[in-house]
């Protein structure tokens, strides 16, 4: 308990110190927010006047504390661009979008890999293993968005299998929704898969050269058991670490999928939001976006005790 | 025991070697501390062997690494050739700690295994500038004294080697420093049993011709008296009993001894005879495991540190630490049941 | 019935070839050997000599693969492992042949519960429920003398000391009742003061249970007193095999003999010279000609390394069999004592 507590107290200052260096890097960025609201043209004591009404011209310190005191209470400010939609009400509309592709994607690409991976492991050097490592390695090769071109050319305008380039809300359409998320998971999975597998692989192979699996067949338990109540387990420990940082990386950059499919998720909302200035916007989506990151990893961290008893803390 | 004192130092002059009142502790985590050694004294005469004999978690190589100040003890000093070397600067501490050198117990491994075996031998002394024609003809002179034949492993690396031909190399490159005293850290126990002859044979013969002091660390009852002339028993970091090494099978009398002279084969006959010092010591180590756990570091028990594996324990032993006492010529003890005569 | 029936283990000629990239490395070059129920054997040898892989070929954890090649015949309760399919092979493993390992910190898996370790062998062999196979493990527990089963049953294996977990690695061994126990060197990774008591708990319980172990071992002393029978292997070979006591007071053998002498003992003098053999076990990609201890033989002349003397008897005369590889047995140091 003790160490839950101290953990959580290491994530408060963590995420303060992500915070203010998105803070500052948004307020950094060139472009001026006045401007971007107003449009060009306007008498220079316009632009001054939105500047003082926006805090602007206060500190950079004196601006992040207010936007703090907002954002812990859920409030991120509004959107400069029109229609000046409240900030927290975008992301909770593209927040859902973004975690649905990535969890799926990353389920889908555990989902394979891990047979994937054992399989390769259990047959270390032969031809399946250099078979699958293969196609692995050329999956990665092809860029995000040839492959969802591809899938989107072979399964929604061929086959007509999936419909593409509109969402449904999760909320609305459960079948609905699953049916239009999984052509762009599967492109998420792809990227994600070989080096799952490749990852499992290796470690699974590790531990498959030790004695106690070697103890476990002497037991006379079968392969495919040993493989799983044996082996996985010991064999994580990179995959769940790798899944942490793609589960946060996924959450804001599979812009080119969401494009693609057009989807409203958190990444095309941050490029769309970049580009036109609208600094509150970003502010709020990347702090989002790292607060899921930290907590995601602060979990990784905590389930390795479950992973490995040894690594758990003797209170002695 | 598992005690302490400075009962078995030797007045005469001129050790080589002194360790007075050495503690090694390592911090783990943030509140724990591992009490390796806990209050070590150790005199070695010129020409001497000193066999240090105890199991895993005694704190015997942590003793042999301090006394080379790898890393420096937690407290105490160490009096190496009449220099303290627990208060050399590093380039001092590093020239003077030269003439000591230590032999480890993984020989592949604690040779670097790109460099060939000519270099390995005469890396100690190019460190400190030595160098030039008659480098190879020292080199070539030391590969032969340690039995090894200079033409045919010149070239050759640690992987092209036996265990046997690496811990060779590993006492040549030891010896070109022209040390004093050797420290061997279990050196025949990583090797195969027809090889740790030819090493034991070799070291004996080797400290003869270079004139060296010996501090011989072993978990082997045989192997340590084989080539100890006397023999420090530790446990837990504290020092059981101080012997000579020729009579310790039949007159040690420290409950632990008996124990590991037990444990050997044929120790069973060896270490039931009844003794003259202490009568019968009955070290029948039951079956039932329960007093047979080595306690952890980290929280020795009080008083004397064996009570917790001793079948001659008493209140006693719990409250008040065994100071090392003489019970016969050259023959020092830690225990409270052990009357001195 | 045949005479072979008996035996709980009955090995002849095998031999274990490994496919290396560098060439092939017999590892086992034509051993045989036989148990009957409650013997015990130990087999000695040092690094290389095979005596590991030997006992994984007998059990059959070492098979037939792309890598490996196994000939000769390891027969189990009659069957020839080799010969099983892996399915069938499996079977054995448990009520038949179990084995301990050597270094019980390993051996022991770190995410699995003590009592995973014992029930599912239980389980899995004998179809128990998980209430019965946790009553049996408590009980396996109990025999291996482990104080307090019931909470140990729900630690990990790095909750408990080396020796501690010896007797783990040694309960889940027994689970399913094997009538053959192979212990590979069970005690090398013990502390001293733990060796003797992981041996006499060997010993007892295959006194209970009428079962056969062979124990292997680098460590004469382990094997001495504790075996029926013990064989010394060499470079792949058995260079002398016979009942225990003979073999350590009478060894035919140069090299058992020479291994013997060169161990230091507690009751000579300290700085007695010992006697070392020359040289070192040979490089098992390109083993000697001949006679494979010739090289490092005190005794070896030219025919000892132009031919590879077979195992043959020495008894001359007694009842027991007194088997060495040898052209030139040290026969008269023998005859002294028998």
């Amino acid at each position: 308990m003790r160490r839950i507590s101290l953990r959580i107290g290491e994530l408060i200052a963590v995420l303060f110190v992500v915070s203010f260096g998105v803070f500052a890097m948004v307020t950094l960025m060139p472009g001026d927010p006045a401007v971007a609201i107003l449009g060009e043209g306007h008498p220079p004591q316009d632009y001054e006047n939105l500047r003082q009404e926006l805090g602007l011209n206060d500190g950079l310190l004196h601006r992040y504390w207010d936007w703090l005191s907002g954002a812990v209470t859920g409030d991120l400010g509004t959107s400069l661009v029109p229609p000046q939609t409240d900030v927290t009400e975008r992301i909770l509309g593209a927040l859902p979008v973004s975690v649905e592709l990535a969890v799926l994607g990353l389920v889908i690409a555990l989902v394979l890999a891990i047979p994937l991976a054992m399989w390769s492991a259990a047959h270390a050097g032969g031809a399946i293993d250099r078979m699958i490592s293969a196609t692995m390695f050329a999956t990665l090769s092809v860029p995000s968005f040839l492959a969802g071109l591809l899938l989107i050319m072979i399964f929604a305008n061929g086959l007509g299998w999936f419909p593409r380039a509109q969402w449904v809300r999760i909320s609305e359409d459960i079948p609905g929704n699953l049916h239009h998320a999984l052509l762009p998971a599967i492109v998420i999975a792809m990227m994600e898969l070989a080096l799952f597998t490749r990852i499992l692989r290796n470690d699974l192979i590790v531990t498959l050269n030790e004695d106690y699996i070697l103890a476990a067949r002497a037991k006379g338990m079968p392969p495919w058991r040993i493989m799983v109540t044996d082996a996985l387990r010991p064999s994580s420990f990179s995959l769940v670490t790798l899944m942490g940082i793609s589960l946060g990386r996924l959450i804001g950059s599979t812009v080119i999928v969401e494009y693609l499919f057009a989807l409203p998720g958190m990444g095309s909302m941050i490029v769309t939001s970049a580009n036109q200035g609208d600094y509150p916007l970003v502010q709020g989506a990347v702090l989002i976006v790292a607060l899921v990151y930290v907590v995601v990893n602060a979990g990784i961290d905590l389930s390795y005790g479950y992973l490995d008893p040894r690594t758990r803390r003797v209170h002695a | 025991m598992a005690g302490s004192g400075t009962a078995h130092m030797r007045a005469e002059a001129g050790p080589v070697l002194a360790v007075d009142d050495m503690v090694v502790e390592f911090p783990v985590g943030r509140h724990q501390v591992v009490h390796a050694v806990s209050g070590l004294n150790i005199d070695l005469l010129p020409g001497e062997t000193l066999g240090i004999l105890g199991e895993s978690g005694c704190g015997k190589s942590s003793a042999g690494r301090a006394i080379m100040q790898e890393p420096a003890p937690t407290a105490g000093s160490v009096l190496f050739a009449g220099e303290q070397l627990t208060g050399l600067k590093s380039r001092d501490l590093r020239r003077k700690r030269s003439k000591m050198q230590m032999i480890m117990q993984d020989p592949v491994s604690s040779l670097n295994p790109r460099r060939k075996v000519r270099d390995l031998v005469a890396e100690g002394l190019r460190i400190w500038g030595f160098d030039g024609d008659d480098m190879d003809a020292a080199i070539r002179e030391t590969l032969t004294a340690v039995g090894l034949d200079p033409d045919s492993v010149w070239d050759r690396r640690p992987h092209e080697l036996s265990g046997g031909q690496c811990q060779r190399v590993c006492i040549a490159r030891a010896l070109m420093m022209n040390p004093d005293v050797l420290i061997c850290d279990e050196p025949v126990s990583a090797l195969d049993v027809s090889v740790q002859a030819q090493i034991l044979n070799l070291l004996e013969r080797t400290k003869e011709t270079y004139d060296l002091s010996m501090i011989f660390i072993a978990h082997d009852v045989s192997v340590v008296k084989n080539i100890s002339d006397r023999v420090m028993v530790l446990y837990l970091g504290k020092t059981c009993e101080v012997l000579p090494s020729s009579d310790m099978h039949t007159r040690s009398v420290h409950p632990y001894t008996r124990t590991l002279i037990a444990s050997i084969p044929g120790g069973e006959e060896l270490a039931s005879v009844d003794d003259p010092v202490t009568g019968p010591v009955v070290v029948d180590t039951p079956l039932v495991a329960t007093a047979t756990e080595l306690p952890s570091p980290l929280n020795p028990p009080s008083g004397c540190r064996f009570r917790t594996r001793c079948p001659l324990a008493t209140e006693l032993c719990a409250a008040e630490e065994p100071q090392l006492r003489e019970v016969g010529a050259g023959h020092f003890v830690a225990c409270h049941h052990v009357a001195v005569s | 019935m045949n005479e072979r029936d008996d035996l709980v283990l009955d090995v002849r000629d095998v031999r274990t070839t490994f496919l290396t990239p560098r060439g092939p490395v017999r590892a086992v070059d034509g051993v045989s050997m036989s148990l009957r129920a409650g013997e015990t054997l130990g087999i000695v040898g040092e690094s290389g000599s095979g005596k590991s892989v030997l006992g994984r070929t007998v059990m059959g954890l070492v098979s037939n693969s792309p890598t490996t090649t196994i000939t000769g015949e390891c027969r189990i309760a009659g069957l020839d492992v080799h010969a099983l399919k892996p399915k069938d092979r499996r079977k054995l493993w448990g009520p038949e042949v179990a084995m301990v390992f050597q270094d019980p910190m390993t051996s022991l898996n770190p995410v699995k519960r003590v009592g995973t370790h014992l029930t599912e062998a239980l389980r899995l062999h004998l179809g128990v429920s998980r209430k019965e196979a946790d009553e049996r493990a408590v009980d396996l527990l109990r025999q291996v003398f482990i104080p307090e089963p019931v909470r140990r049953m729900k630690q990990y294996p790095h909750e408990l000391s080396g020796g501690m977990r010896q007797r783990v690695v040694i309960a889940m061994a027994l689970a399913c009742d094997p009538k053959l126990l192979i212990a590979d060197e069970p005690t090398t990774a013990l502390d001293v003061t733990v060796q003797k008591q992981i041996l006499d708990l060997l010993a007892t319980l295959a006194a209970d249970r009428n079962m056969a172990t062979i124990l292997i071992s680098h460590d004469l002393g382990a094997v001495e007193g504790r075996t029926d029978r013990v064989a010394v292997m060499y470079a792949g070979r058995t260079v002398e095999t016979s009942q225990t006591s003979r073999v350590f007071n009478a060894p035919v053998h140069p090299y058992a003999e020479a291994l013997l002498a060169s161990i230091p003992r507690i009751d000579d003098a300290p700085h007695t010279v010992l006697r070392a053999i020359d040289g070192s076990p040979p490089n098992m990609l390109n083993p000697p000609e001949g006679c494979r201890f010739a090289p490092r033989c005190r005794f070896a002349v030219d025919r000892c390394h132009q031919e590879s003397p077979e195992l043959r008897e020495l008894a001359d005369g007694t009842a027991d069999t007194h088997l060495g590889a040898c052209h030139f047995p040290l026969l008269p140091a023998r005859q002294e004592v028998s």
